[in-house]
């Protein structure tokens, strides 16, 4: 909202000129504490001198130019003729005109000359409202009025110094949208008297459907949409009467674009009150006014051309043709005023905020109107609006008001809140004290009245409709005796039970990934179904099953991500493409899993209460599953090259070796399997399996080298590998582990054996190994304390389709010194399990 | 000699004959001198000093003489025998010195080298940064509460007190979730601030309550240098007996001289969060120029813009409604909320001056901040 201080000033009593910067900038803090933010703070009229109020003597037509050429004599008041070119053809001989002689400078440092243009010497030029800075029209001159003094400095005749508060206003506040709800609060911060621009309620009114002989006959037909509704007449008004200098510039200083007499009236008084007005064209109405809901298949072309089909729900101005506006949001194209209009119909109506705000969301339609009235208008300005209006376009138009008005009201139930006197001070943690309280709610409008109990009861003012609640009552006192005077109390110990083990968990778990060379990158976390197929995803996948949202940020991206990889890949893609050939990426991110047997929709619940168990479960049962992934890929080395020789590339080891960092990182026990998902390679992806926190087995994360067929598609380098992880089922099956217990330190000697198997290529080592445990744990209390595989070999000896696998065990018993003959018993049960599970055979020599 | 000697036999007892001894003595100090290294001095060593030595075999004839003439002539192997070992030991110290010396030189490295044999893993400022405001918080005696990320609106809205069709809504310019059957809505939407997870706090956990909530947000702002349509946020809930304003300012102040330094003053300005009433939003000092640069002749301050402050956080008292809404009496119970943006936080505090730079994964970006931000 743009705010000219001089129109600010003309109703709040402050003294204060446009060049006091300080001064400004004091009001302009001052209107930030009261909560309306000043968002910029502009000076307007500073940066134009030496233009005068000229006439213009004669008007020579110049032919031979592309565009008609005017070579006008001017008259500055000093008795001397000047000549200056001219454009544009909307005076006439005899108009006083914004006259800039050579040395003058308009908006922007734009110096004036004497120059030869067009043949002729032009001394100066004569101004459009858009070269004065006032409006953005520069298709015609400013034609002033007739008794504008001759050589007047124009800056001040037209009160053109200002400075403009740009206000931003929050969704609460409708009555700041307004000249009369902004001098309010600076009358109040100043402590200056504040004059109401509304004026009084004019007296003479006309009852609700009144016919010929008073105003314009009109009804309220669905009391839910509208419960105030006036129509004023103004007849014989001059279509063509220009808009007064002053108004065209205040509109122009508030961004308002100065149209036609009627239309500028209404916004003025629009920008001044906060009551949207609208100017029909009587002529162009059929019967009585109506408001009332729309009816099936009714349609209506709106001032901005575009024709609407309308809603049941939609809240009509309609008459005898039909639909001629949509209610406080924007009228019909058909009954606007026109060029040839000279009887005007004045409405100004109270519709309600929700219907208003449905509608022009519905249309997708924001007008300042609809602005205003979603955030609450006056109740009580419809009246004296209509009336400002009427005599305005009277006064500057030459109309006729015709006397009264039509006056459809709904009874509205007034709003009193009883509030205990001290709830504010317990609100701020402040002593402001009955009377400071009550002196701060009568500032904002209130009347209040004391009830027993030290208790308040307080009806707050019609254009307050924000204020409903007690609290709204505290925020008003609070604000008003400044934020900056709470005082600040040392902060209260809360006693809390620090993070849980989940929340470290995962802090570990980040840390492991990048102290292993991982960078920690986010990705973007919406997808598409063209990413489900790059990945090589089946048909009945259950990733390719996503949330869909109705309003993506992309049309090409409708979906929440169901897996981190295509993000991962495409940022794996992006560092590549910007010189990195090492890369190793992970990233902790949410997917998002709709339920196969979830609920379509979540219901909206009351506030008036807790909702029951039933009731969050109905709202669980729409949301998807959420569970948070963890995702690493790679590519180039994964330890680099350097002056010690070439780097170790990355491959589908280190993917799977992401996934052990993660579970190690979590403690809980798991098992690397082999597996064929996409869109991994299938002859190099692992499954990883652990127990969830119910005892069952649960794959948790796929790794491996990916397939090259996706590879390709995102464009990848080749042999990229990637790991993607469930950690919410690692972190419940985490959270279900005790803490960990310490085993007993053995001080009696090591006995090392090695081993060497030879087993089918298919074999898994995994299996192998844990065979070799399980076997060993059964030879009595000798414990094999580590295990290592220190040899995978594959040639000749180890015999077509095999392959030997060598490894190092440890013994080690708690009480005493293992013999020869106990170590090779415990050696050749871990043996005897291997060749039992996987029919290894053991290797000679 | 002393007198009891005279059963003294000079073939027998040569080698201990004083002259004798002392030239065991002489001839191994003078190989010993002689060592050159470390393995001359072996030999040495056992030439003069070795079971078949020369000062060890005469050693071995005292038990020969006469008991009268043992204590004389111990003494004097004695004395031999400690010349020629500290004479060893003095030698091989030397010798070893030597050896260190040149060995040790010889063996010299680079030590400036590099090393970094792994790769350079970080994790991202927003992690970190998010974790350290958390940790604030905790230490402050809050509990980190999390909640889903695709959210029922009733839980993003209608329980924080936005009616429905409130211009309130349109601020928060949300992303809906369509329905399983096409429907544009489904009550369903991303959440557009971690404010819902005030109302599954409110709704499950005890009173009183502390807790703080970090995550992912989601509007459908429109990329630029300072706006992100998915963005992470932290806020702060507190629901207790008594709670005021200047408890608020108290949770602020503590909050903000543990991320940004003691020291610094904050403001509170009037806002509008339907959620808290009345509401406000948070500026502090900043915490560079320390509004410097707003003083008639200081530097420009690139931070804060020379505004001398920078807002960081929106705040307010609980709206007794949200309580309402969550069944806790408001006439018992108050509270206050704030909460502010993660990546502005870092932005703000790392100096990062694109929003885009946390979004686009590259590895400069991260790495940069290494571990801990």
């Amino acid at each position: 909202m743009r705010l000219p201080l001089s129109w600010l000033q003309e109703y709040a009593a402050v003294e204060l000129s446009a060049d006091d910067d300080a001064g400004v900038a004091e009001m302009s803090w001052r209107l930030t504490n009261c909560g309306l933010e000043v968002e910029s703070v502009e000076t307007v009229g500073h940066d134009i001198t030496g233009v005068i109020v000229g006439e213009v003597l004669g008007i020579e037509e110049l032919t031979g130019f592309n565009k008609p050429i005017r070579y006008c004599h001017v008259s500055a008041g000093d008795g001397q003729e000047r000549h200056v070119i001219c454009g544009a053809g909307n005076f006439v001989v005899g108009d006083r005109v914004p006259l800039a002689l050579p040395g003058s400078v308009l908006p922007g440092g734009f110096e004036i000359g004497a120059r030869k243009i067009y043949g002729r010497v032009s001394e100066g030029m004569i101004c459009s409202p858009a070269e004065l800075g006032i409006g953005d029209d520069h298709t015609g001159i400013m034609v002033l009025a007739p008794d504008a003094p001759l050589g007047a400095d124009f800056v001040s005749y037209a009160g053109l110094r200002d400075v403009v508060f740009d206000i931003n206003v929050t969704p609460d506040k409708g009555f700041a949208l307004s000249v009369r709800g902004v001098a309010r609060e600076l009358a109040i911060s100043y402590a200056v008297p504040f004059t109401d621009p509304a004026g009084p309620v004019p007296s003479a009114v006309t009852g609700a459907g009144e016919g010929p002989g008073g105003a314009y006959p009109a009804r309220i037909e669905d009391p839910t949409g509208c419960d105030r509704f006036v129509l004023r007449e103004v007849l014989g008004v001059d279509p063509s009467a220009p808009t007064p200098l002053a108004m065209a510039v205040r509109l122009a200083r508030s961004g308002q674009r100065s149209v036609s007499l009627a239309v500028d009236v209404t916004n003025y008084l629009m920008l001044e009150l906060g009551q949207p007005l609208h100017a029909y064209d009587k002529a162009q109405l059929v019967g009585a006014v109506v408001v009332r809901r729309a009816r099936p298949g009714e349609k209506l072309e709106t001032i901005d051309h575009v024709v609407r089909e309308l809603d049941a729900e939609d809240i009509l101005i309609a008459d005898d043709s039909g639909p001629i506006g949509l209610a406080g949001t924007m009228g019909g194209v058909h009954t606007e005023v026109s060029e040839s209009t000279s009887d005007v119909v004045i409405e100004a109506g109270h519709f309600s905020a929700r219907g208003v705000a449905r509608m022009s969301r519905r249309h997708r339609l924001g007008s300042e109107a609809s602005a205003r009235f979603e955030r609450g208008v006056d109740t009580e300005l419809q009246r004296r609006a209509s009336a400002r209006a009427a005599a305005m376009l009277a006064e500057h138009g030459g109309g006729r008001v015709v006397p009264g008005c039509t006056y459809a009201s709904v009874p509205v139930e007034p709003i009193t809140i009883t509030m205990d006197a001290g709830y504010p001070d317990r609100v701020a943690g402040v002593a402001y004290g009955t009377d400071t309280v009550t002196a701060r709610l009568r500032d904002v409008g209130c009347t209040v009245a004391s009830a027993s109990g030290d208790r308040l009861i307080v009806s707050p003012p019609s254009w307050r409709p924000d204020i409903t609640d007690p609290a709204d009552l505290a925020e008003e006192v609070i604000r008003l005796e400044g934020y900056q005077n709470i005082p600040v109390h040392a902060v209260r110990a809360a006693g809390g039970r620090g993070l849980t083990g989940r929340q470290r968990l995962r802090r570990a778990t980040g840390r492991a990934l990048a102290y292993q060379g991982f960078v920690e990158v986010t990705t973007d976390p919406f997808a598409s179904a063209a990413d489900f197929d790059r990945l090589q995803l089946p048909a009945d996948d259950a990733r390719r099953l996503a949330v869909r949202l109705s309003n993506p940020l992309s049309d090409d991206e409708p979906l929440m991500r169901t897996t981190l990889l295509p993000g991962l890949m495409r940022t794996l893609a992006r560092n590549v493409g910007r010189g990195f050939s090492d890369v190793l990426l992970f990233e902790f991110g949410l997917v998002f899993r709709p339920r196969p047997d979830g609920a379509s929709f979540a219901p909206i619940l009351p506030v008036d209460r807790s909702p029951s168990a039933s009731e969050i479960a109905q709202l669980e049962a729409a949301l998807p599953d959420q569970p948070l992934h963890a995702g690493v890929v790679l590519a180039g080395n994964a330890a680099p090259a350097g002056w010690w020789g070439p780097g170790r590339p990355a491959g589908w080891q280190d993917a799977i070796e992401a996934a052990r960092t993660v579970l190690r990182a979590s403690r809980v026990r798991f098992a690397i399997r082999t597996a064929h998902y996409e869109p991994w390679h299938p002859g190099r992806c692992a499954a990883v399996v652990v127990q969830d926190c119910e005892g069952r087995e649960q794959v948790v994360a796929h790794a491996g080298e990916l397939h090259p067929r996706v590879i390709a598609a995102f464009g990848l380098p080749v042999r990229s590998a990637a790991m993607e992880l469930d950690l919410s089922v690692v972190e419940a099956a985490a959270d279900a582990l005790g803490p960990r217990q310490a085993r007993p330190l053995s001080s009696y000697p090591v006995a090392v054996q090695d081993v060497a198997l030879i087993v089918a290529q298919a074999v898994p080592a995994a299996k192998v190994e844990s065979a070799l445990r399980v076997g060993a744990a059964q030879a009595g209390d000798v414990l094999l304390e580590d295990l290592s595989l220190f040899d995978v070999y594959t040639g000749d000896q180890a015999g077509e389709g095999h392959k030997s696998l060598a490894y190092t065990l440890r013994f080690r018993a708690p009480d005493r010194t293992l013999t020869a003959e106990e170590v090779a018993a415990a050696r050749d049960a871990a043996v005897a399990e291997a060749v039992r599970q996987t029919g290894a055979v053991l290797r000679s020599g | 000699m002393s007198a009891p000697n005279n059963t003294y036999d000079p073939v027998e007892v040569a080698a201990l004959a004083p002259d004798a001894v002392q030239r065991i003595q002489a001839d191994a100090l003078a190989a010993i001198a002689a060592a050159a290294d470390l393995d001359q001095l072996k030999a040495v060593r056992i030439a003069h000093a070795g079971d078949r030595a020369p000062i060890t075999l005469a050693n071995a004839e005292i038990g020969a003489l006469p008991p009268a003439a043992r204590a004389e002539a111990g003494k004097r192997v004695g004395a031999a025998r400690g010349a020629i070992r500290q004479a060893l030991a003095s030698r091989q110290a030397e010798l070893e010195e030597e050896r260190d010396r040149r060995v040790l030189v010889d063996e010299a490295v680079d030590v400036t080298l590099p090393w970094d044999r792994t790769a350079a893993g970080a994790r991202h400022p927003v992690t970190t940064v998010g974790e350290h405001l958390a940790d604030v918080f905790v230490d402050m005696g809050y509990e980190v509460a999390e909640g889903p990320e695709v959210e029922a609106e009733w839980y993003n809205f209608d329980a924080l007190n936005f009616p429905p069709d409130h211009p309130a809504r349109d601020q928060y310019d949300t992303i809906f979730v369509a329905g399983p059957d096409g429907a544009e809505r489904s009550g369903v939407v991303l959440r557009t601030h971690t404010s819902p997870v005030q109302i599954r706090a409110l709704l499950t956990r005890p009173l009183p309550l502390y807790v703080v909530s970090p995550g992912k947000c989601y509007r459908t702002d429109t990329l630029d240098a300072t706006h992100s349509p998915v963005f992470n946020q932290i806020e702060c809930l507190a629901v207790d007996e008594g709670l005021t304003m200047a408890d608020l300012r108290g949770a602020i102040d503590a909050f903000v001289t543990a991320m940004f330094g003691a020291g610094l003053q904050t403001r509170l300005r009037p806002d509008y969060f339907p959620f808290t009433e009345p509401s406000a939003d948070v500026s502090m000092q900043c915490h560079v120029c320390r509004g410097a640069s707003t003083r008639p002749g200081g530097q420009p301050c690139r931070v804060c813009r020379s505004q001398g402050w920078i807002e960081i956080a929106g705040c307010g008292m609980v709206n007794p409604r949200v309580l309402v809404a969550c069944g806790i009496d408001p006439e018992r119970y108050s509270g206050f909320a704030f909460g502010l943006g993660i990546e502005r936080s870092v932005m703000i505090r790392h100096g990062v001056a694109d929003i885009r730079d946390t979004l686009e994964g590259d590895l400069r970006f991260s790495r940069a901040f290494g571990m801990e931000a």
